[in-house]
């Protein structure tokens, strides 16, 4: 670690004190590292520079923005409550199914309620927070564990649910053997099952430019503004819709977990995650508590899921995999657990530097050692790329392994991961934020209207 | 302070304590009939075959420091457990003020003003000292979730917790811990717990207070401050159940006695009947007295 304090050490007190300049330094600094190895790319590919670099920043935001979304949600339940959650991923399903069963045409296939998409947003959000409340009901009457066993167990239930057949609603023609359309109350609506389920919208960027078709003056007014840049409308899309998720969702839930957090609901929520018992011993009926936040946060993960896998017009079951649990997990445990700042720090680092920075520095590497192989050895020559492990350990080549490695990233990437872990947990398992001391009171517990000095009875009699 | 305070004439509260010596009011405090804010009857608790408390019924007197004493094993902390909601009791009843408490939850005896400290001081460990205490006061307005988020409504919620921090600050200045309210009560020494643990209970403005072995790991000079601070409290209005190991300090401490012995009551009484009982001699006091 000693690299990385002395990194930690060369960043300014002015930025380290202050949560917004600290995450808006790693956020540019992220983006400047990017943009550099894009633009280094996009040379020896000979590709056209301005686009590149373009593309490649509108994906990172994405990703930061939603795993920051992701990790502050879970902050609510395992940072501040200690609740084990580990079905975000069906939580998300939830949500995103929800919505898109609510917003789907009554005479489609599969058919769904026809509401309006805000309509279909808001009951998608209740849902998922009643599907929360349910699992946690027994669940939290009993020891920690076994929320973690039901709400992992749920996750994967509601999955399979999805996936399977029977509810898909795929087969419309009631005279047909097949028929599956699932019909509760009379209202019928399906799944799609394995196949997947259209989201309400492909491009949540036509809200603001209109349909793509035919933009309208703000639409044409950006579009043309990326075609002067040489950038496409797909990348002007993602870009927009990627800074909205991180300047106004992202604010808006880190608004509002602040609050949540530093309240007297708050130090209810940090009691319990304590020592319960205590809390209880206080007074505080910290099953009803536990309920409303676990409620609450499922919301948020529902709506999280929504923002992220809804937004690509379409949807299927195993986008929601219990690696997507695992990832956000990750991101929070390394930004610091039981901070927002930290959340938002660990969704962006997560984001740039385990999910995406493999994939990224592999790109380089191999452009790198292109480049080298044809000064050396001439036109032509490029890095091996062995089959499997043991061709590639078997050469003895150092440019195999090389090769096998750059070729295998995203999957070595797992190993990265769980290396990483591994550390944090051993080494700072408060996460790389979690030291602060992110106090849970609406007003400043240091302050007193006495204005006596606080540390004037201690030394006295110590 | 004890000596301090029963020599001035500073007694408070609506019961007419005269101003007399500590024996005096002990025997004032038997003259005049006051409540009875908990009674325990005939409650029993079993864990597998062990019968930890065993048909035991006492009561605690207002504004009384009643000591509960007895070997290691009597079922002392147990007694506390079952009152308490912590455990739930297998026979018998528990009345607080008039009401009957037996098998509520915890935090429905607490919030009835019914609180007790556990013998292992149970901190809220990555909490700061300041947090500990703030979170402790019973009716805050702000434990309401849609309080706490809803702009307009932050405004009460932020005054309501102005006045606690005042009361706070002046709690860890009476326990002299405000030298450390910053500190994270994970990283206070054992005595400290201790203090927090007291004076976090006391934040909850209870009625009557169980403190099981509070001074267990404390230094005599804390010891006796925390004493000094059990009697302040106790003049204004306070009671206390207290369990503790230190027969001279129950002696010197408590107007009235209990005593259990493997999970059986074995005497009650003023200190000099518990003294010159033969059966708590034969039983726990052994060749001490
Ligand atoms: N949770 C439990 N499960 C099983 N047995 C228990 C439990 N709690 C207490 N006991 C048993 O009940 C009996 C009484 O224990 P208790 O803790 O009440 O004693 P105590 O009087 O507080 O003793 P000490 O002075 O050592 O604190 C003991 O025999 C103990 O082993
Ligand atoms: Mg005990």
């Amino acid at each position: 670690m000693s690299v990385g304090q002395r990194l930690w050490r060369a960043v300014p007190s002015s930025i380290k004190e202050d949560d917004k300049r600290l995450i808006i330094a790693l956020l540019a600094g992220t983006y400047l590292l990017y943009a550099v190895s894009q633009v280094y790319l996009a040379l020896m590919n000979n590709a056209d520079v301005f686009p590149a670099v373009a593309n490649s920043l509108q994906n990172l935001t994405f990703l930061i923005a939603v795993y920051a979304i992701m990790a502050l949600a879970l902050n609510l339940h395992w940072g501040y409550t200690g609740l084990f959650n580990i079905g975000i991923a069906g939580f998300m399903a939830v949500g995103v199914y929800s919505m898109s069963i609510l917003a789907a045409p009554p005479g489609g296939s599969p058919p769904g309620f026809g509401l309006p998409v805000p309509i279909a947003l808001i009951g998608a959000l209740v849902i998922t927070a009643i599907v929360g409340g349910i699992a946690a009901l027994p669940a939290l009457q009993l020891e920690a564990d076994y929320l973690a066993i039901v709400t992992v167990g749920l996750s994967e239930i509601i999955r399979l649910v999805l996936n399977a057949d029977y509810f898909s609603g795929t087969v419309t023609d009631p005279q047909s053997n097949s028929y599956n359309v699932v019909n509760l109350f009379g209202f019928k609506f399906g799944t799609g099952g394995g196949q997947g389920i259209n989201t309400p919208t492909s491009s949540p960027a036509s809200y603001l430019y209109g349909p793509s078709g035919d933009p309208n003056a703000i639409g044409e007014l950006a579009y043309g503004i990326g075609v002067s840049l040489g950038v496409n409308n797909s990348v002007v899309n993602g870009f927009t819709y990627g800074m909205f998720l991180l300047l106004f969702v992202v604010t808006a839930y880190y608004v509002l977990l602040v609050r949540i957090g530093n309240s007297p609901f708050g130090r209810v929520l940090k009691a319990i995650r304590e020592d319960e018992l205590v809390a209880q011993s206080l007074g505080k009926d910290t099953r009803w508590v536990k309920i409303k936040v676990f409620m609450v946060g499922c919301a948020l993960m529902g709506l999280g899921g929504i923002l992220w896998q809804g937004s690509f017009g379409f949807v299927n079951p195993n986008t929601f995999r219990p690696i997507v649990t695992f990832y956000i997990f990750t991101a929070l445990i390394v930004g610091g657990s039981g901070s927002n700042t930290g959340s938002v720090v660990g969704g962006a680092v997560f984001a740039a530097f385990l999910f995406e920075g493999p994939r990224q520095l592999a790109r380089v590497v191999e452009a790198a050692m292109g480049g080298l192989l044809i000064t050396v050895s001439g036109p032509g020559a490029s890095l091996p790329s062995p089959n499997n492990f043991y061709v590639a350990f078997s050469t003895l080549d150092p440019l195999g392994w090389l090769g096998y490695t750059i070729g295998n990233i995203s999957s070595l990437r797992f190993i990265l991961l769980g290396v990483v872990l591994v550390y944090m947990m051993q080494n700072r398992s408060e996460g790389l934020l979690g030291h602060r001391k992110e106090i849970a009171a609406s007003v400043d517990l240091s302050e007193r209207k006495g204005n006596v000095a606080p540390t004037d009875g201690g030394e006295t009699n110590e | 302070m004890n000596t301090d305070t029963a020599g001035s004439p500073e007694a408070k509260g609506p019961d007419e304590l005269p101003d007399i010596e500590d024996s005096d009011v002990e025997k004032a405090a038997q003259e005049t009939p006051r409540g009875l804010p908990l009674r325990v009857l005939n409650l029993e608790k079993r864990f597998g075959g062990i019968t930890a408390v065993d048909g035991v019924s006492f009561e605690v007197e207002e504004g009384s420091l009643t000591g509960l004493i007895g070997p290691n094993g009597a079922g002392k902390s147990t007694t506390f457990n079952c009152i308490t909601g912590v455990h739930e009791a297998d026979g018998g009843r528990v009345l607080f003020k008039g009401d009957d408490i037996t098998g509520r939850k915890p935090y429905e005896i607490a919030d009835r003003g019914l609180v007790r400290t556990f013998q292992i001081a149970r901190e809220l460990e990555e909490m700061t000292v300041l947090e500990n205490l703030m979170l402790a006061p019973r009716g805050q307005i702000g434990e309401k979730l849609y309080r706490s988020v809803t702009p307009g409504l932050r405004g009460e919620v932020i005054e309501q917790e102005t006045e606690i921090r005042e009361e706070v600050w002046e709690t860890l200045e009476f326990f002299e811990i405000d030298h450390l309210a910053e500190e994270y009560a994970g990283n206070l020494s054992g005595g400290q717990r201790k203090l927090l643990e007291l004076a976090r209970a006391l934040m909850v403005d209870p009625d009557v207070l169980l403190l099981d072995e509070p001074f267990a790991g404390v230094n005599p000079s804390l010891e006796a401050k925390l004493l000094e601070q059990i009697h302040t409290l106790r003049e204004e209005g306070y009671t206390f159940l207290l369990v503790e190991h230190d027969i001279d300090l129950i002696m010197e401490n408590c107007e009235h006695i209990i005593v259990m012995h493997q999970g059986k009551l074995l005497a009650e009484g003023p200190p000099e009947e518990i003294r010159n009982n033969d059966r708590v001699i034969d039983a726990y006091l052994g060749e001490d007295i």
